[in-house]
């Protein structure tokens, strides 16, 4: 039996209509990395681009080391402060975490994923900046920390929860305490899925700029003080980005370029772990 | 199971050896350890509220909860009001999920249910994912850059060409406004939406689908009568993460939205949004009110998006529910 004729077109249109859909997402994503790479890379291959601060407006050349070894150093900082911690929560979660401090918790993480990056920036401001009078590298740090600290968690709590419990049986039956069978069993076990986390966390904030605007400021010469304003990667795409020249637009490009290098090549080692796991 | 009784492993006999004392000891120890760093988390989110209303108390002391109905923002005469930011974010988050709602719909369905195209899914749904990652500020410099030529030159004259006996579609365009920045938000929002709609979808059960299709419905039929008022609630969820997303945009709208402190009926018109304000005026706020008013509009932008947040992990927790109940 035949479909009617009608039944049978509005089938067709939707069908048609779902790969629109498909295409119109996916082709801005292409049109964006197309750009950047094709802006980005004079600005990369500029002389000058990784090893000069940036010259003042008007003034041709100059680079971005300034906000290069800022981005390394702010990170650097956030995650050392940030990754312990989150660890450490994470493990709490999958290995005590099944009752209400668990879920408050929780509760807790999934409200601070959602919040505005802005928000991050004004609690580095009020703590840090303002009990210390003035913008400083570690402020953007702490911020840039609480906002990683959600991601973190709950990476290891997955990872953690992934782990068989027949692991930790076996552990606990040879006699060893909970704490050497959570430290030396099922967390080297995660691991893998732990590590993932903390990159992809390292990685969206490395492209945070809101947050930073409020704390680590930005600076134009090379700092590596952590108590002193210091520039970023996305501090200079955004503030070049406003700016009526080429020399300094170009350098927003590059910066733009390696943060869009840093987070598909995270998130590509993220997709190759994940599918090991599932094998 | 196991976990549960894990502790009650460890033998208690009447007189400990030092052994074993080290042994219970060394969990204890550990819990402590793990038990604080939950501690810690909790206490930063009791730090963080603090943390944003501390530096807004001027402005609120002054102006109260008057601050939402005044439109005033005026430096010189020190009266500050939210209506104006209030309403640019709304405008530019409507326009967002309107773009973002029926196109991250469809590509979730195309990339849940269709058949065709399967080879075409992994890279599609890697790619939407990778957008999802790109730093705000990125999307932003793409769009200050290549989208509001676009918008000035080509989209909006053709909109007024077509649509210009609406209020909305009036005036002279700029590329910089309301329309371009809800754009570059529905790009921004898409991944969200069509991961999220796309794992709703997926947890429809089977046997529902299954027995659409053999009653001889269509495959179009199904989706309209089965699978959409089954994910119904999930979805809901989606959009509504998505919202709490373009609520709190920051850079990327910026660039982008002109920075003008104006309600405007007309889509192409310069404005501002909540985060915008705060972080295009930060700088230059000099005065212990201009600066509270700064950070009250943050208390407000916090509270609207923790609001739609937890309104939506409540949606997507039930459907969750829900799916899990009926499979």
């Amino acid at each position: 039996m035949s479909l009617p004729l009608v039944r049978l077109i509005v089938d067709r249109v939707v069908g048609s209509l779902v790969v629109l859909c498909v295409m119109l997402a996916a082709i801005p994503v292409l049109v964006l990395f197309l750009f950047v790479v094709l802006k980005g890379l004079p600005g990369i291959l500029t002389p000058g681009f990784f090893t000069d601060s940036p010259h003042p407006q008007g003034v041709p050349g100059g680079g971005v080391l300034n906000a290069i070894i800022g981005t390394l150093e702010i990170v650097g900082i956030g995650s050392l402060l940030a990754v312990p911690v989150g660890a450490l929560i994470g493990i709490f979660l999958s290995e005590y975490g099944r009752n209400q401090v668990g879920d408050t918790v929780r509760f807790i993480s999934d409200v601070l994923t959602g919040l505005p990056s802005i928000a991050f920036g004004i609690f580095g401001y009020t703590v840090v900046v303002l009990t210390t009078h003035h913008f400083s590298a570690i402020s953007g740090s702490i911020a840039l920390a609480v906002l990683m600290l959600p991601v973190i968690l709950r990476a290891t709590e997955t990872a953690l929860l992934l782990v068989p419990n027949a692991l930790r049986e076996a552990g606990l039956a040879l006699g060893a305490p909970r704490w050497r069978v959570t430290l030396e069993i099922v967390v080297p076990a995660a691991l893998g899925g732990i590590v993932t986390g903390a990159l992809l966390a390292m990685a969206r904030a490395a492209g945070e700029t809101a947050p930073l605007l409020f704390t680590a400021f930005g600076n134009d010469i090379v700092q590596t003080n952590p108590l002193q304003p210091m520039g970023a990667l996305a501090l200079t795409v955004f503030r070049n980005a406003l700016v009526p020249y080429p020399n300094l637009q170009d350098q927003a490009w590059g910066a733009a370029l390696l943060l869009v290098i840093l987070v598909a090549v995270t998130n590509i080692l993220a997709r190759v772990y994940v599918r090991r796991i599932q094998r | 199971m196991s976990r549960g009784t894990a502790e009650r492993v460890v033998p208690t006999p009447l007189v400990a050896t030092s052994r074993q004392r080290r042994f219970v000891a060394g969990d204890r120890i550990f819990r402590v350890i793990a038990y604080g760093a939950a501690a810690l988390i909790i206490l930063i989110a009791a730090l963080f509220v603090v943390a944003l209303v501390i530096p807004a108390l001027p402005a609120i002391t002054k102006f109260g909860l008057g601050f939402f109905a005044s439109r005033s923002w005026d430096p010189v005469r020190n009266q500050f009001g939210a209506l104006t930011p209030i309403y640019g974010t709304l405008v530019t988050s409507a326009i967002a999920l309107l773009i973002a709602f029926p196109i991250g719909l469809g590509a979730a369905l195309f990339l849940a249910e269709d058949a065709r195209l399967r080879l075409l899914r992994g890279p599609i749904s890697f790619l939407i994912e990778l957008l999802a990652g790109i730093p705000s500020v990125v999307i932003g410099l793409w769009a200050f850059f290549l989208l509001t030529p676009l918008m000035r030159d080509n989209v909006d004259p053709f909109l007024q060409h077509t649509l210009g006996f609406l209020p909305l579609f009036q005036g002279t365009p700029t590329g910089y406004g309301f329309l371009t920045a809800g754009l570059v938000l529905a790009i921004m929002v898409l991944p969200i939406m069509i991961a999220l709609s796309r794992d709703v979808i997926r947890a429809v059960p089977r046997e529902l689908r299954e027995a659409s299709l053999a009653l001889g419905a269509t495959n179009a039929e199904t989706i309209w009568s089965v699978i959409l008022p089954y994910a119904r609630v999930g979805i809901t969820g989606a959009v509504l993460l998505s919202l709490g997303r373009a609520l709190g945009e920051t850079i990327a709208v910026t660039m982008v939205i002109g920075n003008t402190m104006q309600i405007s009926t007309s889509l192409f018109a310069s404005g501002y949004t909540l985060p915008s304000v705060i972080v295009n005026e930060f700088t230059e706020a000099n005065g212990n009110v201009y600066l509270g008013s700064l950070f009250y509009l943050g208390v407000v932008l916090v509270l609207i998006t923790i609001v739609v947040n937890v309104l939506a992990r409540l949606l997507i927790w039930r459907f969750s529910g829900s799916a899990r109940a009926v499979a």
